[in-house]
């Protein structure tokens, strides 16, 4: 391979890692509500968008600095999941999956408007905490952005492991996805470690936002297609797996990634940033036809 | 004293009535078995003591009124071992230990593993073990270990024999009444087989479609042989 295409090789790899641990934040969030309510939350993206836009309305008209506004919009999206889960979504748990799927549908919409109701449709500028800075390391440039994206990513995934594996609360979330009725036996308060769940998810939806803002443009609609490579990637790891969210969602960026490097150079010419999303639309039809519990997750077992 | 007490309860399944009247009481220190045949209302107690059954009446724990479902109950000192291993398949055995201490406050969770493992030596060497991997017996005895991890006044068992070999459910049995006679833990305990919980229990109820029907001392009924043929039936 000549340098110059090792080094193009490398940088597509770099920026897929930056795009796939975004897919891989929202994708957790799937996964964490999926394990614990059994079903996907169709408004995750455009909760993530409406913490985007905290972050940004605490920047740009309210003067904050960067970190504080990201920090603080972690808080407040935490608790905003929380009293979603109490409020609108605690109501129809015990009724069927449709019920459920319907009301996430409907808090879609129901966020959308309310971004643009309250911001307007047109584009905003949510600037990246690590700057436009490139560097180049033997002759790989790579954005700082990205870069800074792949490790607050990652860092998100190390502590949300950390909760999980070694406090009293992990313990509970994960008794409450394996036996909730076996849990409230043994006193876990199973109603709150669901607002928990979506709590988490919230925040990790607000990360994967407020790192996705500055490349794609603040937008209402900046996050409809992150959440297409979410699921993707939740059914490429396997929708029950947090580890396989993970792997799956840093696989998909850099697949996509490589498939357009490689159609810059002869193999896979077709291949077009507009083919970008049904690809993944694709790899969720393959995988659900031939591994429908994914790479990471275990076969579903139905007793009759 | 009386520890538990249960006054005139009936509960149901949606339309469906599986407790009409059942009245019965354990003091602190015993160990009760409530036998009678399938249907007769056995899990069914089991279920409007710890509050995973809609019932009503009077349920008392020392005096107090149980109340708050489920998670209430363990709170007030009421462990359910639940029909067919109450274990989490995907957690492993430490894990399911530490979820038995979940309700407690204090930091002596871990000398309290060591403290049980008294009665389960192997639970310490295979802690690390997914509870889903243990045979069956193992995973009575982990439900009974979680169990105890909660420092229970009272200790709810459903059915422990049900799938076990006639061998296993003894090993558990005289485990059950060590703890009894040693750490003073009080036992209501369900049981298909009625020979091995009159064996190991100091009084026992019988239910038929939702009602006591008999009561006395263990002894009494395995020493009645007209008892022992129309309700126990061995």
């Amino acid at each position: 391979m000549p340098l110059a295409a090792f080094s193009d090789f490398m940088q597509q790899v770099v920026s897929g890692l930056a795009s796939g641990g975004i897919y891989a934040l929202l994708a957790l969030a799937l996964v964490i509500i999926h394990r614990s309510t059994g079903v996907i939350n169709f408004a995750q993206g455009e909760m993530a968008t409406l913490s985007a836009y905290i972050c940004w309305t605490l920047i740009a008209n309210h003067g904050w600095w960067y970190w504080p506004a990201f920090v603080t919009t972690l808080v407040v999206s935490f608790l905003g999941g929380v009293v979603i889960h109490r409020i609108v979504i605690r109501p129809v748990e015990r009724g069927s999956v449709l019920r459920i799927v319907i009301v996430t549908i409907g808090l879609l919409v129901a966020i959308n408007g309310f971004v643009v109701w309250k911001w307007g449709g047109e584009p905003q500028q949510l600037r990246s905490p690590f700057g436009v800075r490139t560097f180049d390391v033997g002759g790989v440039v790579v954005a700082a952005h990205d870069l800074g994206a792949i490790a607050v990513a990652l860092g998100m995934v190390f502590l949300l492991w950390l909760l999980f594996q070694f406090t009293k609360v992990g313990l509970a979330l994960r008794a409450v996805a394996v036996n909730p009725e076996e849990a409230r036996l043994v006193g876990v308060r199973v109603s709150w470690m669901l607002a928990l769940g979506w709590g988490l998810a919230a925040t990790l939806g607000a990360v994967a936002g407020m790192l996705t803002a500055p490349t794609v443009g603040l937008d209402p609609q900046m996050m409809q297609a992150v959440l297409i490579y979410a699921f993707a990637a939740a059914v490429l790891g396997g929708i029950d797996s947090p580890i396989g969210a993970v792997v799956g969602g840093l696989s998909l960026g850099v697949l996509l990634n490589l498939l357009s490097y490689l159609s810059q150079y002869g193999a896979f010419d077709w291949f077009t940033e507009e083919l970008r999303l049904p690809m993944a639309l694709l790899i969720i039809l393959v995988v659900l036809l031939v591994r429908p519990q994914g790479i990471f997750g275990k076969p579903e077992v139905k007793r009759v | 004293m009386t520890l538990l007490e249960l006054d005139r309860v009936a509960a149901h399944y949606g339309p469906v009535q599986a407790l009409r009247d059942v009245s019965l009481t354990v003091r602190e220190g015993e160990v009760v078995a409530v036998l009678g045949a399938n249907g007769a209302g056995k899990t069914t107690t089991l279920r409007a003591i710890s509050g995973t059954v809609s019932r009503s009446g009077v349920i008392e724990l020392a005096g107090k009124p149980l109340t708050g479902g489920p998670e209430g109950a363990a709170r007030a000192g009421i462990a359910h071992v639940p029909e067919g291993r109450g274990t989490f398949v995907d957690l492993t055995v430490t894990e399911n230990l530490r979820l038995g201490a979940y309700v407690r406050r204090d930091r002596k969770v871990a000398a309290d593993i060591r403290r049980i493992s008294k009665y389960f030596p192997w639970m310490l060497e295979r802690g690390g073990q997914r509870a889903a991997t243990l045979s069956g017996g193992e995973q009575q005895m982990l439900a009974l270990g979680r169990a105890l991890m909660s420092r229970p006044r009272l200790l709810l068992l459903d059915e422990p024999s049900l799938g076990l070999a006639p061998l296993v459910v003894r090993e558990f049995f005289r485990i059950v009444r060590e703890l009894n006679e040693h750490e003073g833990l009080t036992v209501l305990v369900v049981e298909q087989d009625a020979r091995m919980a009159l064996a190991a229990s100091h009084r026992a109820y019988v239910l038929e479609v939702g009602r006591v029907a008999l009561t006395g001392t263990s002894a009494e009924l395995r020493n009645d042989e007209s008892i022992r043929r129309s309700y126990l039936g061995y």
